[in-house]
């Protein structure tokens, strides 16, 4: 990296704290020494013209995206406006960046070739949460269905007068009779047992 | 392969039946105005083209706008000035986009904050369906502030090329108020325009609906003016798509142009204006009380939390005279405030790209063999015609800019342009 690049004054605009969290720590490993975060959408102009930043990251499911298209024109207010990043010759980029779900935008005058590390690492760094985030809700809904699937084995248990084992080959043989989802038959007998009391 | 002992296809979006349907996915915002595509799939009227239109609800027009440039999306709801903007590549890759049909005329509204508007009552007269007056009223305040040393007020709009922008700057402009000089413009997206209005950060703003009315019934706001009174019958959010992919599926976009035009058929019919608010209200769509968007629908306006009401049945349409075609002298009227308020140098070349933008002759029924198309299209277009009764030339664009005392009219070279 260019010496100078370290200097970059880089904002991150981005309604999860946690994924912030994760780019500012990608950037500053990165030798990024200049990075700030703004999660507070209110003023976000007033709060953006305060810190000037070289280049703004922000994730595409922020509504207040539309509030840096302003910062495109030219006015009083703006004393250095902001190009997105955006080039026919780097469409293979707006293509990563849109699929994982952020967006760039720099001064105008600062060469695409300075920000493509920072923009590579805020792809990988997008993805690498939406990873863990998927992973994250995978065994929040595994654990989840597990509970239910453990409630009806109960109440089959204490109706049936039947063990562990049994109840379980009752659920899943319901389940291939009905060509029905495990869990589906076991929230049918959880949400009987709750109405049937 | 499928034999009589396997399940049934549960739903016809089964894959064995999706086959045979061409899909368009099309992105929209939760906005009123989202009403045709919404009702083109919900009513059947796409799927009865062979068409399986799929919705893509979004949060930023920045959003939209990159993601039918990146082809993500075949189609979207836009701001009626986005697909000019994006022909002319003003602040953005240049793509030319197109749009044979409106999806909403008029449907904005201006909307200022309580304690605003009762500064603007103490000073003068305000009548309500009068902008003009409205917008004296607002200068008298302004003239006030200034004299005593006050912040200027500031006001939310949703987007740079955007009617509200446009209509907002004219409507002040009209009143003695440079948009640029005596107030500031933020964009606030319409989410949290509410909040910010609630929170002081703006005083005003101009967006469609379901916000103006939600500020109204948050006993936040009070509504001044409406885009059906500023300017009358105009196109609002179109059906944006970009060129090249309309001249590689001119088939697809016909289909898609005739379940659109049904759907607003349906949404004009005020027998359906209870299922359509029905269907927006749902969290998915726009999320709002349905009850709150029927009003809206039939032009059954609260201006404010104290009962004072109005009924202007053109409040929000989705056809006029008709049909729902935008024209090139509306699409030319657009272009002329981006000139007037600088976003980009006036040039006979931009004139003539934006003169190809709105499509009306993609969607028009095809006029009799006798007449040349173009002129029986020029014959019917309407005229931009706005509320302080200066007629729009678009053959003098630049002769039109002259006459107003306020804006940049090209003349100032301040405009970062392409």
């Amino acid at each position: 990296m260019d010496p100078k690049d370290k200097d970059l004054n880089i904002v991150v605009v981005d309604a999860s704290p946690l994924r912030a969290a994760i780019l500012e720590e990608g950037l500053r490993d990165a030798g990024f020494t200049r990075v700030s975060l703004i999660s507070d959408m209110q003023a976000l102009a007033r709060q953006l013209y305060a810190a000037d930043p070289d280049v703004i990251l922000i994730d595409l499911e922020n509504p207040s995206r539309d509030v840096l298209e302003q910062m495109f024109q030219v006015s009083r207010a703006v004393r250095r406006p902001i190009a997105m990043f955006v080039d026919r010759s780097d469409s293979s980029m707006i293509q990563a960046s849109v699929d994982a779900g952020v967006s760039a935008y720099i001064v105008d005058g600062l060469s695409r070739k300075r920000i493509r590390p920072i923009l590579e690492m805020t792809i990988s760094r997008f993805n690498a949460f939406a990873t863990l985030q998927r992973e994250l809700d995978e065994a929040k809904s595994a654990l989840a269905e597990r509970k239910v699937i453990d409630r009806a084995k109960g109440i089959l248990m204490k109706r049936r007068q039947v063990g562990e084992d049994e109840a379980y080959a009752m659920l899943r043989q319901a389940a291939m009779n009905q060509n029905r989802k495990l869990i589906d038959v076991a929230r049918s007998i959880v949400t009987a047992a709750d109405l049937l009391g | 392969m499928i034999t009589s002992s396997m399940p049934r296809p549960k739903s016809r979006r089964s894959p064995f039946f999706r086959r045979s349907r061409l899909t368009v996915r099309c992105g929209f915002i939760p906005l009123v105005d989202c009403a045709l595509p919404v009702i083109a799939r919900k009513q059947g009227f796409a799927r009865a083209e062979g068409l399986d239109l799929v919705l893509e609800r979004d949060v930023s027009w920045a959003n939209i706008r990159d993601k039918v440039n990146l082809g993500h999306l075949d189609c979207a709801h836009m701001l009626a000035a986005m697909p000019i903007a994006a022909t002319l590549g003003i602040a953005q890759v240049r793509v030319p986009v197109i749009a044979p049909l409106a999806l909403g005329f008029n449907g904005n509204a201006i909307t200022v904050s309580r304690n605003l508007f009762a500064r603007m009552a103490a000073m003068g007269p305000v009548r309500d369906g009068d902008p003009a007056a409205m917008a004296a009223a607002l200068a008298r305040v302004i003239a006030d502030m200034r004299a005593a040393g006050d912040e200027p007020l500031t006001f939310g709009m949703v987007f740079p090329f955007s009617c509200h922008n446009y209509e907002l700057r004219y409507w002040l402009a009209a009143g003695g108020i440079d948009p640029d000089r005596d107030i500031r413009l933020v964009v606030i997206p319409p989410p949290l325009i509410v909040d910010s209005l609630r929170a002081g950060h703006i005083q005003g703003f101009c967006v469609g609906e379901p916000w103006n009315s939600l500020a109204v019934e948050a006993g936040l706001g009070r509504i001044v003016a409406t885009k059906s009174q500023i300017w009358r019958l105009s196109p609002e959010k179109v059906l944006g798509l970009r060129a090249e992919w309309a001249d590689a599926h001119a088939d697809i976009l016909a289909a898609l142009i005739r379940a659109l035009d049904r759907a607003a058929v349906w949404a004009s019919d005020a027998s359906n204006h209870e299922s359509l608010a029905r269907i927006l209200a749902e969290d998915r769509y726009v999320g709002a009380p349905a009850t709150m968007i029927a009003r809206i629908l039939a032009g059954d306006l609260s201006l404010d939390a104290d009962g004072t009401h109005v009924a202007l049945p053109d409040y929000i349409l989705f056809r006029r005279a008709g049909n729902s075609l935008p024209s090139r002298a509306q699409a030319l009227w657009l272009y002329s405030q981006m000139v007037r308020w600088g976003q980009i140098e006036p040039s006979p070349q931009a004139e003539a790209l934006v003169a190809q933008v709105f499509r009306p002759d993609l969607a028009a029924p095809a006029p009799p063999a006798a007449l040349p198309a173009a002129a029986q299209g020029a014959s019917r277009e309407p005229v931009p015609l706005l509320f302080d009764g200066r007629v729009f030339d678009p053959k003098d664009i630049a002769g039109y800019l002259a006459g107003f005392d306020i804006g940049h009219g090209g003349s100032t070279p301040s405009s970062q342009g392409a």
